[in-house]
């Protein structure tokens, strides 16, 4: 069992990456027009390494699911991108911003990565503004920032509610000059469905063009996965309804480590389910909390009564409501992170008290809002003794502008209108912390195969802070890889062009050709989506924000038995040899299945509570902390990496273990 | 939150098995819809049906649900992301229509997005037009100067940004009367021209632009402003205004 | 020529059409004799048009505008059916867009077919045969004679040939009504300040036209009853 190499620079954490940069190998421009390589999916990492990488001189063969690379899920981020440009001048710097993320992560995360993370966030918005990526502007021209998640400064660039868009569009326009030069060549509606390994190095992939159903080869020097986080294996997420862990799960199966399955986040703030049809969960950003009041009735009388509609909620007294999390943390109030909220937000619909017909969720009120803004803007106008009329018109017109579109989205969907009565809001699964295990470089353990952004288990922990997943997506796919992948097609000078006519590639093909005949030919009872929401049950009930060893073990045992019975009941309608939108939902459902048994296997190793990952069995027992989360540095601060043996289940830990060298270790506290 | 009950529907849609093969409207009905499901939920609810008759379910384009990734692209009851304004077809929901009611769905028509199957439409035209010049020329070295060396003031910057929110779903060209792909093309024209950052290739990049729009048989734009109507994310005919004279501009020096 | 470089031409040869027709209702106006010299004017307008040379250049500028406004019309029509292949089996265009710029083509081509009517009754016979129309009033307002047997007034005295007139000035009313603030959006003239006004204009100017035109007929025809 070899120990991971994290290939971690040694010496002064500042001076890692610039030495690391000098100190690795270089390719020669000529020789670059003579290596391939292809990145999997077009989202902010891997659009942004297609380009960078295409830029640079390499051949770059880049692959989407969707009809366009500008459709990849990293467009729906809302809220923002963290910058240490100390724009504001309140004192942030790289190491603060390196810091925050750090401990934000619970102390899971791999420092020298975290710092390089900082130390590019800047170059991040440079580049994003020379591409005329639109960010919001202040009256003077120059460019504004607003707060986020808690941290002491203003770091977050935004372009209204639509960050992710605008990042992801410009990304998609350096593709584009990539593209129109010849230097992408751009694979859109196709799916990789195998890792091609010669000679322990990976060669190429197996894709399916999804429009005609042919299985095509396509070989390289490097294999870059870019395809996302795996949120979908709860069914219901904030995730795009394509977005999948295929590629990464097919590159685990050969060979690569999958670090940290069990990391997820659980957003507090998205709409709730409003019943069995519902298909996908839409986040409100996180923002609503800087001046939403969260609250549930204190007795059971009044949910039943607002459950059933005999009561309208802005019919409860002050005294009548539990703004539960300001009794619980007073300190920081509705402002405590992610993790913190989604949990107590659980924690009281568990014990009943959830506000709607399905008994999950909970009021996101502004009325105090609305007050607090309404009588400072009429005092701002100069109208004194403004009636409660006035005061409401104000303080709703100060609301429309900071989130105004927010609104709008929620009346849309919920029919309701926030203005007047509290939204509804209930956590859901969000962005996926964990996944493919990569060192320094972004490589991960099969030689030759990087991954990049969500995919890999990154900079994050155990808990992602806000605005930080697009940094890390644009960071590793403009800055970070084009560098490092250098260092190993250094070697690859020579190689020349890797033929697709080799018994690998003969191998990999069949294997894909024989697992989708075999999907086709079952031909049981029950569709694909039935399989995909009984697993996403399972995982949210068993595996999702509060996790017992009981409850991971019953996880794993029906999520195995899920997967057989998905292997001899599934049925899908259509042709093997056209676009089958079913047998699309299958394969990637297929990987889920196996997926979410090493998820819940990761979750019953981690005997500890860290950063979005509570386990019940570890609590705080005494002290101010009691009943929070009890985080255990001295038997689990490593990262788990999972090495594939036959089975999820028979999977073997490998541990990296973290070193904190820049930051002292602490329990985190909110109370 | 709708106190409405729950709806049967007659669906009327466009089946089509490939690109080559000819396709007909199809009748289906549904069942039990809530009037708080999404319009694609419906959908969702319809091919279940299909496949536990062990038909094949019909094909459309979605991916976020949320209304920004611009995949989702049905013709609903006549008009693009059907009867709502601003919103996808995603972000419809079924309280917009009655128990019993007949619906026709249909993919986008344009000779520029030809049919790959059922509802979903083939429309790498878009990518093409971008290709075309929908981009600053710059490298992705990082080493450009710094984000705030140039000011940039804050309405050519948000009006820079309203256009720059096109979604690139196609629904104005499905709108269009004439097909028409202007205001889509005009959204990515007006956010560089409206930038220093893009000032310097307007020239080149309106004319390219242009170019591989006609070229991918769109129809010519006649100022019926359709296409405003039915943007989910209203974008405006000011942004056509632009372009033209960025057009007239580029031609005449 | 791009698509752009057509709406450009269709936008310059529509407002240098809409300038003739501005000038010609003037001078039609003339032939009421209501203000100033009315009758005066209009001979003089007429023999100016007819003999000016400037003018005879111009016609020929005119007939070019004409036809270029009118064959890029057609143009667009076939090209813009041709971009969308199979139609819709529903479709709500009611929903997103006026009628009036959805029928450009038949309006424009029914004023064209006006035209056609309207070359054959004054301008062949102004233009190759009879001498010009020439006017009398009495001071009552009554036509005392006229100096050529080709008559402007007895095409007036003609109940079916004014509901034809009438008709074509209608549907010219809607063709300019998108067409004024259209020509104005092609050439980039537009933004949400000055847009809502040049449609205000525009509608305006095209009841101005409309009505104008009829009404003069509609004077003449119930002159003509005596």
């Amino acid at each position: 069992m070899a120990k991971l190499d994290s290939k971690a620079p040694t010496g002064p954490i500042k001076e890692q990456w610039t030495k690391h940069k000098n100190d690795i190998q270089l390719v020669n421009p000529a020789n670059k027009r003579n290596i391939d390589i292809i990145v999997i999916g077009t989202g902010l990492a891997g659009g942004s390494a297609a380009a960078s990488l295409a830029e640079m001189g390499y051949n770059v063969k880049a692959f989407a699911y969707q009809d366009s690379p500008r459709r990849a899920h990293s467009i729906a981020a809302q809220g923002g991108i963290n910058a240490s440009k100390n724009y504001q001048n309140d004192g942030d710097s790289n190491y603060r911003l390196f810091y925050d993320t750090v401990k934000g992560g619970d102390y899971r995360s791999r420092e020298s990565n975290v710092y390089r993370l900082a130390e590019v966030s800047g170059n991040i918005i440079d580049q994003c503004v020379a591409q005329g990526v639109p960010f919001a502007r202040d009256y003077g021209g120059l460019l504004d920032n607003r707060s986020f998640g808690g941290v002491l400064v203003s770091r977050t660039f935004y372009a209204k509610g639509q960050t992710g868009q605008q990042l992801l569009l410009g990304a998609y326009s350096a593709m584009n000059r990539q593209i129109a030069k010849g230097k992408i060549q751009m694979y859109n509606r196709h799916e990789m469905l195998e890792l091609v390994i010669v000679d322990g190095k990976a060669r190429g992939i197996i894709a399916r063009n999804l429009i005609t159903g042919e299985i095509e080869r396509h070989s390289a020097h490097a294999v870059v996965i870019g395809s996302g986080g795996y949120g979908n294996v709860f069914y219901l997420s904030t995730n795009a309804m394509g977005s999948n862990v295929t590629a990464a799960w097919r590159a685990h199966k050969k060979g690569a480590y999958f670090a940290n399955p069990c990391y997820t986040q659980i957003h507090p703030t998205c709409i709730p389910r409003s019943g069995d049809h519902q298909s996908k969960l839409t986040l409100m950003s996180e923002s609503l909390r800087n001046d939403g009041r969260i609250w549930v009735p204190k007795s059971m009388e009044d949910v039943e009564a607002i459950r059933s509609g005999k009561k309208k909620p802005i019919d409860l007294s002050e005294e009548e409501r539990d703004y539960y999390l300001e009794r619980r943390y007073p300190a920081f109030g509705n402002l405590v992170p992610r993790d913190v909220a989604s949990r107590a937000a659980k924690e009281r619909c568990d014990a009943g008290y959830g506000v709607n017909a399905t008994g999950e969720a909970v009021f996101l009120d502004f009325k105090s809002a609305i007050q607090r803004y309404g009588k400072e803007k009429a005092l701002v106008d100069g109208v004194h003794n403004p009636s409660p009329e006035k005061i409401i018109e104000f303080g709703a017109g100060v609301i429309k502008d900071k989130y105004g579109n927010l609104f709008q989205m929620y009346n849309k969907i919920v029919d309701t209108d926030p203005y007047t009565t509290p939204m509804m809001i209930y956590p859901a699964v969000h962005y996926t912390m964990g996944g493919l295990w990569v060192d320094y470089n972004l490589m991960t353990t099969i030689p030759g195969c990087y991954c990049i952004g969500e995919a890999n288990f990154s900079d994050h922990g155990a808990n992602r802070l806000g605005a930080s997943a697009l940094m890390q997506g644009l960071a590793d796919g403009y800055f970070v890889l084009p560098y490092t992948i250098g260092d190993y097609l250094a070697d690859e000078i020579r190689t020349g062009v890797i033929p697709t006519d080799s018994p690998a590639f003969d191998e990999a093909e069949k294997s894909v050709k024989d697992r989708l005949e075999k999907l086709m030919s079952i031909n049981g009872s029950r569709s694909v989506d039935t399989f995909h929401k009984e697993l996403g049950k399972y995982m949210w009930n068993l595996a999702g924000m509060a996790r017992n060893e009981a409850g991971l073990k019953e996880a794993m045992v029906n999520i195995k038995k899920l997967r057989e019975e998905f292997w001899q009941d599934v049925r899908i309608p259509g042709d093997l040899n056209s676009m089958n939108t079913e047998l699309e939902k299958a394969t990637r459902v297929a990987d889920m299945l196996e997926l979410g048994e090493l998820f819940a296997k990761d979750a019953l190793e981690r005997r500890e509570s860290c950063g979005g990952h509570f386990r019940e069995e570890s609590v705080e027992q005494d002290g101010p902390q009691k009943g929070e989360a009890l985080r255990d540095d001295v038997n689990f601060k490593f990262v788990s990496a999972w090495e594939y043996k036959g089975e999820p289940g028979d999977a073997v830990l490998h541990k990296e273990e973290l070193e904190f060298k820049d930051i002292e270790l602490k329990t985190r506290s909110y109370k | 939150m709708s106190e409405k009950r729950d709806m049967d529907l007659t669906l009327k849609i466009w089946r089509q098995k490939d690109a080559k093969s000819a396709g007909k409207l199809e009748t289906f009905q549904v069942k039990n819809i809530s009037p708080d499901s999404s319009f694609l939920e419906m959908m969702d609810v319809l091919n279940e049906d299909l496949v536990a008759q062990n038909q094949e379910p019909v094909a459309f384009d979605h991916d976020c649900r949320e209304g920004i990734c611009g995949t989702c692209s049905l013709h609903i009851q006549g008009e693009a992301h059907g009867p709502d304004r601003a919103v996808t077809t995603c972000q419809l929901h079924m309280r917009k229509f009655k128990h019993g009611e007949t619906i026709h769905i249909e993919p986008w028509r344009a000779k520029a997005f030809p049919v790959i199957k059922d509802l979903i439409v083939d429309r790498s035209a878009f990518d093409r037009i971008q290709q075309a010049g929908g981009f600053v020329s710059i490298p992705t070295s990082g080493n450009t100067q710094d984000a705030n060396a140039i000011p940039i003031p804050k309405d050519d910057a948000d009006t820079a940004f309203d256009s720059a929110t096109c979604i690139g779903c196609g629904a104005c060209v499905a709108s269009c009367k004439n097909a028409s792909a202007m205001l889509f093309v005009a959204a990515k024209v007006s956010q560089f021209a409206l930038l220093p950052q893009g000032k310097v290739e307007a020239k080149r990049r309106v004319l390219h632009m242009v170019k591989q729009m006609d070229e991918e048989g769109f129809g010519n734009c006649t100022n019926t402003g359709a296409c405003e109507v039915e943007c989910p994310k209203e974008i405006s005919l000011e942004n056509i205004a632009r372009m033209n004279r960025e057009y007239l501009n580029a031609s005449i020096k | 020529m791009t698509s752009l470089a057509r709406k450009f031409v269709m936008a310059l040869s529509g407002l240098f059409l809409i300038t003739f027709i501005t000038i010609h209702l003037l001078i039609n106006s003339f032939s009421l004799g209501l203000w100033w010299d009315g009758e005066q004017l209009f001979n003089q307008g007429s023999h100016f048009m007819a003999t000016n040379p400037l003018i005879q250049i111009m016609q020929y500028i005119l007939a070019a505008g004409f036809i270029i406004h009118i064959a890029l019309g057609i143009i667009l029509t076939l090209k813009n059916k041709a971009a969308r292949p199979t139609k819709y089996a529903v479709n709500k265009p009611s929903a997103n867009s006026t009628m009036s710029s959805r029928s450009m083509i038949v309006t424009g081509l029914l004023v064209m077919a006006f035209i056609f009517l309207h070359m054959k009754d004054f301008f062949i016979k102004l233009k190759f045969g009879d001498p010009l129309p020439h006017v009398n009033y009495t001071h009552e307002g009554v036509v005392e004679s006229l100096q050529n047997d080709f008559s402007l007034l007895d095409l007036f005295a003609n109940p079916l040939y004014v509901a034809i007139y009438v008709l074509a000035f209608i549907a010219l009313g809607i063709h300019l009504n998108h067409g004024f603030q259209s020509a104005f959006q092609s050439l980039g003239a537009a933004d949400k300040k000055i847009t809502p006004t040049i449609k205000m204009a525009g509608k305006a100017f095209s009841i101005f036209i409309a009505v104008g035109f009829s009404a003069i007929a509609i004077f003449h025809y119930i002159n003509s009853l005596g």
